[in-house]
């Protein structure tokens, strides 16, 4: 569904994503995990076409996003990272707006928005302006502007942060029947428990290339028999000494 | 605990300024050197007109300094009224809405300390472009007056206060009105206050027709005439102060009191500042982080504008709805809308009160040439409309680019319905203003006709020119619109237009000059090929100038990267 070709990006001299090459097949829920800085970001927004690639191209249902961007773009939903939205527009509008973006529009969408909204409990709030929104609130207002047109795969990045407790449980949830569905995810996320628990393959990032990548029980295989994923993870992209940690925490 | 410096608290603000500044030098020399051009350009023009009046008014015995002294007090005290507004607007953002302040507010900074570095980040905001404009003023004060060079710091002494006072008193005023409503409700009533003010004052200043007052008829004699002149327009302004400290000095009248009377007053109005935020900034703050909550069904546009272009494609349909509404749901945006009627307002009264129809018969020539000149005034008018406007257009998307870019939307589509969102109403603004200014010129229809069409080829264009320059120059940073116009790219795009202008009339005066000395020789008009091909070259001109911009805009679009 989603394959990332000798993907490279460059930003001046430095390089952001580094020759990457990835297939992410139809019906799996693929975790994109790495350091800060590693590229996992940009790697993102290359694939949902608003960054360009120095190199390599992406291809979304054998679509390239550059050469036929609409007909790519029509099968994505793209969740970033930072909740900006438009501040003048209610919820509802919002969603129309977007709806409309991806050429829908009638009762079929009214439908959709209120069935969103209600899951996402902001029935409430849709008549008012996302200017009062909170951080939450906004990132489930996205989170179904990436639902609303019934995409074939989701790119999400970081979708937990800002999410309360029953949000995150409902957007794991919600991912996880996405995916027995016959959809596709491709999230990046930090928090190495969610990964483990919901990823069905793992790609570790460090300094804007793969260093690994497959199912949990590859990479285990890979690296360290029974290694938790923290364990893994922090041995691929060089951990933090506990002792050094206890020396600058103290008193 | 010792506390950090003003420096220090202000440290993000002055390290992004260098910053930028650092970035706009490695954008290219040409920038810096087109800035500094123009930016010269102006002071030379200001410095040039007042040296000229200066120069006029030292010849005049008795008169003269009186005249220089009234002139310096009533530009000082415009200086000053603008600048309690401006405060006022820019306290807001700085002591209530900056992004720094949780991390100032929650560290352990003393509230002195907080309020000098957030009056001074305000002074500065406010003030500088004031402060710029007094340079040639002064300077022309110092060099007829022969003030030599310690003259233009004595200046500096009696300005410095003149800035204080008006950033202390705008904030002053900012504090209490955040304590009376939230600080988002308070931004949009004072944004229209303020145009409001500004709209009155200009509109007020026209009416009064300030020209009658050059005219000596209007005094009954010259002592009633020397008489007003020698009264201050109120001994209790500071702004007459400061004419006065400068005017003595000039005239080698030693008197401290001026000078005393201006730091004094700036001293106290900063302690009292001080103390009123002490007891009001923590409320205040705490009441600015509530959210102006609105509830909106949104049901009008969707009848009205929606159902109009219902044959539109359902993208580009809601493009221009959502553009809509939030110039509409944004009071800062909508509230220009005062200003620019009464500067349409304002350009027609002066249009109506040319003495072209009074007494003797003005030549057909005159009337004519007004007419047609007319166009450039307007094309200017409109270009100044579509810089507040269009030009920021592409601009305030910025933050929500990775929802367009992710989305199917064609660029084509956006940029189409963000044109036509901005060039039908500038179009019906440009055919009203052309046409009744063309009824009070009393103007012949093949006038009318080719200004009528002129000006909408011309509007096309100016639209077309101020979103394919806004996309190229955008600034995605800002998060106040009124500021995108006022940038660099804001600049080229009306110098660009001015060229436009200048190039179209060029070729239309020629088929104009040959129609009035027609019908001055009471000759039938002959529309011969070289006409036809004047006017041919000017449409080609605006449809040139409408195609490019858009095309070199779509095409740094595709480019963005966020």
């Amino acid at each position: 569904m989603i394959r990332l070709e000798n993907l490279t990006k460059l930003y001046g001299s430095f390089v952001a994503v580094d020759d990457i090459s990835l297939h992410v097949p139809r019906g799996v829920l693929y975790g994109c995990l790495g350091p800060n800085g590693a590229g996992k970001t940009t790697t993102l927004r290359m694939i949902a076409g608003i960054l360009r690639p120095t190199q390599g191209r992406v291809l979304l249902g054998g679509d390239d996003i550059h050469e036929k961007p609409l007909v790519a773009k029509q099968r994505l939903g793209f969740i970033p990272d930072r909740p900006f939205v438009y501040d003048k527009l209610t919820g509802a509008e919002f969603l129309r707006f977007v709806a409309g973006l991806y050429g829908q529009e009638g009762d079929s969408v009214e439908r959709r928005i209120t069935e969103l909204l209600e899951v996402f409990e902001l029935t409430s709030w849709k008549d008012e302006l996302i200017e009062a929104y909170s951080h939450g609130m906004r990132q489930k207002l996205i989170i179904s502007s990436a639902l609303i047109h019934r995409p074939e795969c989701i790119v999400v990045d970081e979708p937990m942060v800002g999410l309360d407790p029953k949000a995150a449980r409902l957007l794991k949830d919600i991912f996880r029947q996405f995916v027995q569905k016959g959809g596709t995810v491709l999230m990046s996320t930090h928090t190495l428990e969610v990964a483990e628990a919901m990823c069905d393959q793992i790609a570790i990032l460090q300094h804007g290339k793969i260093v690994a990548a497959g199912t949990m029980a590859e990479l285990r295989s890979q690296h360290q028999a029974d290694a938790s994923l923290e364990e893994l993870f922090l041995k691929l992209t060089g951990g933090v000494h506990a002792r050094a940690l206890a020396e600058v925490l103290g008193p | 605990m010792k506390q950090p410096s003003l420096r220090h608290v202000l440290q993000p603000k002055w390290r992004t300024a260098l910053q930028r500044l650092r970035e706009e030098r490695s954008g290219g020399a040409g920038k810096l050197v087109v800035l500094t051009v123009v930016g010269l350009l102006f002071w030379l023009a200001v410095f040039g007109v007042l040296y000229r009046m200066l120069k006029y008014f030292r010849g005049v015995e008795e008169l003269g300094p009186l005249l220089a002294g009234k002139l310096l007090g009533l530009a000082l005290l415009s200086f000053v009224s603008i600048l309690i507004l401006s405060n006022v607007i820019t306290a807001l953002s700085s002591f209530f809405l900056a992004k720094d302040l949780d991390l100032i507010v929650s560290a352990p900074v003393e509230w002195l300390r907080i309020y000098l570095a957030k009056l001074g980040e305000t002074l500065l905001h406010s003030s500088w472009m004031v402060a710029l404009m007094t340079v040639p003023i002064i300077a022309a004060y110092g060099v007829i007056y022969q003030g030599g060079v310690l003259f233009y710091g004595y200046a500096l002494l009696a300005l410095v206060p003149l800035l204080v006072l008006p950033a202390v008193a705008g904030s002053a005023v900012t504090l209490i009105l955040v304590n009376v409503f939230p600080a988002r409700r308070t931004r949009d009533l004072l944004s229209i206050i303020a145009l409001g003010a500004a709209g009155g004052v200009i509109l007020l200043f026209r009416v009064i027709r300030p020209e009658q007052l050059a005219r000596p008829e209007g005094f009954r004699n010259l002592l009633d005439f020397i008489t007003l002149l020698r009264a201050p327009t109120s001994p209790f302004l500071p702004s007459e102060w400061a004419s006065r400290a400068i005017m003595n000095y000039l005239r080698d009248i030693p008197d401290p009191l001026p000078i005393f009377l201006l730091w004094t007053t700036a001293a106290a109005f900063v302690v009292f500042g001080a103390l009123l935020h002490r007891g009001l900034f923590a409320q205040g703050y705490t009441k600015a982080q509530e959210g102006a909550e609105r509830f909106v069904r949104g049901v009008f546009w969707r009848w009205t504008v929606g159902n109009l272009l219902r044959p539109l494609p359902v993208a580009k349909r809601e493009f221009v709805l959502k553009d809509i509404k939030l110039f509409f749901r944004d009071t800062t945006q909508w509230s220009q809308l005062i200003l620019l009627a009464v500067l349409v307002v304002v350009y027609i009264y002066n249009i109506k009160a040319l003495p072209l129809f009074r007494g003797e018969q003005i030549p057909f020539f005159y009337v004519t040439l007004v007419s047609f000149l007319n166009l450039g005034l307007s094309g200017f008018v409109l270009a100044s409309i579509a810089a507040r406007f269009i030009f920021p257009a592409v601009s305030l998307e910025g933050r929500q680019m990775w929802l367009l870019r992710s989305s199917p939307l064609d660029l084509r589509a956006l940029l189409w319905s963000k044109y036509w969102v901005g060039t039908v109403p500038l179009l019906v603004l440009a055919l009203l203003l052309t046409g009744l200014t063309n009824i009070l010129l009393q103007a012949t229809p093949f006038m009318m006709v080719v200004n009528l069409s002129t000006i909408c080829a011309l509007t096309l264009a100016i639209s077309a020119l101020a979103l394919g320059f806004g996309a190229l120059y955008p600034q995605f940073e800002t998060e106040n619109a009124a500021q995108i116009p006022t940038s660099f790219g804001g600049l080229v795009f009306m110098m660009a237009t001015i060229v436009l202008l200048a190039a179209v009339i060029g070729v239309l005066a020629g088929p104009v000059m040959a129609y009035v000395q027609a019908v001055n020789a009471r000759q039938p008009v002959r529309i011969d090929a070289w006409m036809v091909g004047a006017f041919v070259v000017a449409a080609a001109l605006c449809a040139a100038a409408t195609v490019i911009p858009l095309r070199i805009g779509l095409r740094k679009m595709e480019s963005f990267e966020f």
